[in-house]
């Protein structure tokens, strides 16, 4: 059936069954491969995106539960050629192995900083609480966002 | 006349062209067989190729391994990829090199010594200049390789020793489609398997035509126990995987063991002596004995990502896209599997998430291979779902060590005695005598798995680092392995040598107890290895350990030690735990010798994540099974550490131009673990032996 969504700024119809979770319908419908699939099952925040200001893991959304609202996911943050302050505060510290969960990561710390610009490490821990890094690149990781949300690099 | 070994790989495939081509645009293709996991070694492959030939990075093209167009460098494991692939190409570069001054020589009219090379320009002294790319072509490279050329010594390079910044990462946290489970080709299909109800169980009954009827289903295949669906839409395959797995019914195969590791104690082994020194005057002035016990449990590779492949059967043959470590094993066995020549198989790679050794990234490629068989000319991508991941994949083996020390009067240990439990650590595609895929033993006509191997010493499988780099006057290192394994194992990261490093390190920490004798101080009596002390007193510097440290009841520290199969790189650790409701590590420092240093950021990198990593297994990670099946299977039930409970890494490098590389991926996982154990030691007098750490061991200890 045909639903209208919003995403990335853009009005999208795509065909679907409601209840299909809408990380399906970003990647296989809308072709937008940075929200990744970790579990399926909400727990382990690669998949995460934001919706209407919050962070929300799309596994488990069902793509009609996202109707009128807008959804941002990674590809919407660099804009003109430049990257987020996240996204380069990421290579700047090199903050990552295998790099999975960078994306789902980075949205939940954007929506954490778009509402607390100078979120502390103990917010920025909070906020992660839903992310996994099976790595162990968390240390860097949270270096990256400490940048950002100190000031350091560049809004 | 026998061949001459060449450095590295060059030895296995001994043509220059198979590994570099000049390019007439001004690149340089570079084919490495050895595959990206997010150790970052594609990265350090670029730098020592551009460093031997004298070109810029940015030249640099890389071919991602597929068996049709690169080297056959077997698996990317065990940390041996700088020394295989990277040593390869840096005499593959700068035999190149040579071969390009050589014609420049000739072009230029001057003899080789009055030349220079900047970024791929070559220059004489007497001003003229010729750039590789006019000088190459199609013949120069297709020859064999001679190993002669020798490589620029290490003050020479600009580029290696280098923290050149990863060349993956900007698209990844762009969220660009550079994974395999983000491939996507023309009229893709999506397939989905079921598995047995549990290991060993058998197909009993199943009509399938409910899930045959289902919206966008285009196939189910029904193969001995082997079930699988296609469908148009990832959705749509979900949803009918689920149907499927609920009226498929099953007959149970035999009991799984009971959860405590010790169950290794009761089943058939080989048992080898694999060290052995006798010394009857050391013997003769031990006036007491120690022993202890240390066990690990089953550990999950638990990838990020749950392991995806992508097949399509076209007239000539087989096309499999994979993440897995070794595309010409898998490759082998796929053939065998499927009873199709391996010349008409191609299997490329394409990255998958982090694996730690051997995950489910092989046996998927068979899955999508009998599924797209179903629908030929159509590719397949098979996606994993989280709870097959962790109910199929292969595990860390389950590990006891029984450790014994005879001391003499002093407290000093005149004799030491390790005996290790342990399954096989690999039973990967390639073993003899088998097909190493899940799907092929479920199959109406099963092929049968490969009898289960352990990884021979030096380097070891089980055995691993139970042979110690201390000196002890007498000492026996035994060997029991328990090939036949009721879930399956296989290679998990540093193999044999977390659970022996642990053992060894604890134990040693619960020796000096004895005298009172600082850990660091007990462990330098025993050490002689020079670069093993140099690591061990660096760390203490950066953590200020103090000799004899206490810790207060509830914050502690502890050190570990290894050498990385006693051949590799030397770690030192230190960490510091607080203990609460359940055991924090705060911060942990690290000191690291990898010989010569291709990229710093790279190998902290790399040890960070070791670091906590091996904090997460030792501290809460355990498969949890009943008689049945294996019970965790998502990240609730297998919990891993979070960002609320990482520690700070402070890791600190000692650079040796002059040793030869060797890698840096598995060093510190023993090391942590010990570490962790003699920190909550030294923080409130408990002694930990069983991983992981949870609450209730911590308690029952108190006890």
């Amino acid at each position: 059936m045909s639903i209208d969504i919003h995403v990335n700024g853009r009005p999208c119809r795509v065909e679907a069954e409601p209840e299909t979770p809408l990380l399906y319908v970003l990647r296989n419908d809308l072709k937008l491969k940075g929200t990744r699939f970790g579990c399926g099952l909400g727990q382990c925040g690669a998949c995460t995106v934001i919706v209407d200001g919050a962070a929300v893991q799309s596994c488990d959304l069902p793509v009609s539960a996202v109707v009128g609202k807008r959804v941002t996911t990674i590809e919407a943050l660099a804009e003109n050629g430049r990257l987020h302050p996240l996204q380069q505060a990421f290579i700047d510290e090199q903050a990552a192995q295998c790099g999975y969960c960078a994306t789902g990561i980075i949205m939940s710390a954007k929506a954490l900083l778009d509402a607390h610009p100078e979120a502390s490490d103990a917010e920025v821990r909070e906020a992660l609480a839903g992310n996994l890094c099976r790595c162990g690149t968390h240390a860097r990781i949270l270096r990256a966002i400490r940048r950002v949300a100190s000031g350091e690099a560049q809004r | 006349m026998s061949a001459r070994k060449l450095p590295g790989s060059l030895d296995g495939n001994r043509e220059l062209q198979q590994w570099l081509s000049i390019n007439p645009d001004g690149t340089v293709t570079v084919r490495p067989g050895k595959v990206e996991i997010g150790q970052g070694i594609l990265t350090v492959l670029v730098q020592m190729v551009a460093e031997e030939l004298d070109v810029s990075v940015d030249r640099i093209k890389l071919v991602r391994a597929s068996t049709d167009v690169s080297p056959n460098e077997g698996i990317t494991s065990g940390s041996r990829s700088i020394q295989e692939s990277g040593i390869a190409l840096r005499y593959a570069a700068a035999e190149t090199r040579e071969l390009l001054l050589a014609r420049a020589a000739q072009r230029l009219g001057v003899s080789m010594e009055q030349l220079t090379v900047t970024d791929g320009v070559v220059r004489s002294n007497d001003g003229q200049r010729v750039a590789y790319w006019e000088l190459a072509d199609d013949e120069m490279l297709q020859r064999e390789a001679n190993g002669d050329s020798v490589p620029k010594p290490a003050p020479q390079h600009a580029i290696v020793g280098r923290s050149l910044q990863r060349i993956d990462i900007p698209l990844k946290v762009t969220g660009q489609p550079v994974y395999l489970q983000d491939m996507e080709l023309p009229g893709m299909l999506h397939g989905r398997v079921v598995r047995p109800a549990s290991p060993g169980a058998r197909l009993a009954a199943l009509d399938a035509r409910e899930v045959e009827a289902m919206p966008g289903v285009r196939a189910v295949v029904v193969d001995g126990s082997f079930l699988g669906i296609v469908a148009e839409r990832e959705d749509q395959a979900i949803r009918a995987q689920r149907r499927l797995a609920r009226i498929a019914q099953w007959q149970a195969g035999k009991p799984l063991p009971e959860p405590d590791p010790r169950y290794l104690l009761r089943m058939a082994s080989e048992d080898e002596v694999i060290s052995e020194k006798a010394d009857a005057a050391a013997r003769a002035r031990a006036t007491r004995r120690m022993s202890a016990e240390y066990s690990r449990p089953h550990i999950a590779h638990a990838s990020m990502a749950p392991s995806c492949a992508v097949a399509q059967y076209e007239q000539d043959g087989l096309r499999v896209w994979t993440h897995s470590q070794g595309i010409f094993p898998l490759r082998g066995d796929l053939a065998r599997a499927l009873g199709l020549e391996e010349a008409r198989i191609v299997v490329t790679h394409a990255e998958g998430a982090g694996c730690y050794g051997h995950n489910g990234a092989d046996d998927v490629a068979l899955d999508a291979a009998l599924l797209a068989r179903a629908v030929p000319g159509m590719p397949v991508r098979v996606q994993w779902m989280r709870e097959d991941e962790f109910a199929w994949e292969p595990y860390g083996s389950p590990m006891v060590v029984r450790m014994e020390a005879a001391l003499d009067e002093r407290g000093d240990i005149v004799g030491w005695s390790h005996e290790l439990w342990s399954h096989g650590h690999s039973t990967r595609p390639g073993g003899k005598g088998g097909v190493n895929l899940l799907a092929a033993w479920h199959l109406e006509q099963p092929v049968a798995a490969a009898k289960p191997g352990n990884p021979p010493l030096p380097a070891g499988g089980s055995h691993r680092n139970a042979i110690p780099l201390y000196e002890f006057a007498e000492q026996k290192v035994v060997n029991h392995l328990v090939r036949e394994a009721p879930l399956r194992a296989s290679a998990l990261r540093s193999l044999g040598g977390h659970a022996n490093t642990f053992a060894i390190e604890s134990f040693l920490d619960e020796i000096a107890a004895t005298s009172g004798t600082d850990p660091v101080e007990f462990r330098l009596r025993y050490l002689k290895d020079a670069r093993g002390r140099a690591v061990i007193e660096a760390v203490a510097r950066a953590a200020r350990w103090q000799p004899r440290e206490q810790g207060d009841g509830t914050r502690g520290r502890g050190i570990g030690f290894c050498r990385y199969k006693n051949l590799g790189s030397y770690v030192a650790i230190i960490a510091e735990v607080a203990v609460a409701e359940e055991v924090r590590v705060t911060q942990a420092w690290a000191a690291v010798d990898v010989g010569q240093i291709i990229n710093p950021d790279g190998v902290k990198n790399q040890i960070e994540g070791g670091m906590i990593q091996a904090a997460s297994w030792t501290l809460k990670e355990q498969v949890r099974y009943d008689r049945e099946q294996v019970t965790s299977r998502d990240w609730d039930s297998y919990p891993v550490l979070t960002f609320r409970e990482a520690p700070l890494a402070h890791v600190q490098l000692i650079d040796r131009p002059d040793c030869p590389p060797v890698g840096a991926g598995e060093g510190a996982q023993g090391p942590m673990a010990a570490a962790i154990a003699n920190a909550i030691y030294n923080a409130m007098g408990v002694r930990l032996r069983d991983m992981p750490f949870t609450r209730e061991r911590l308690i029952s200890a108190m006890v």
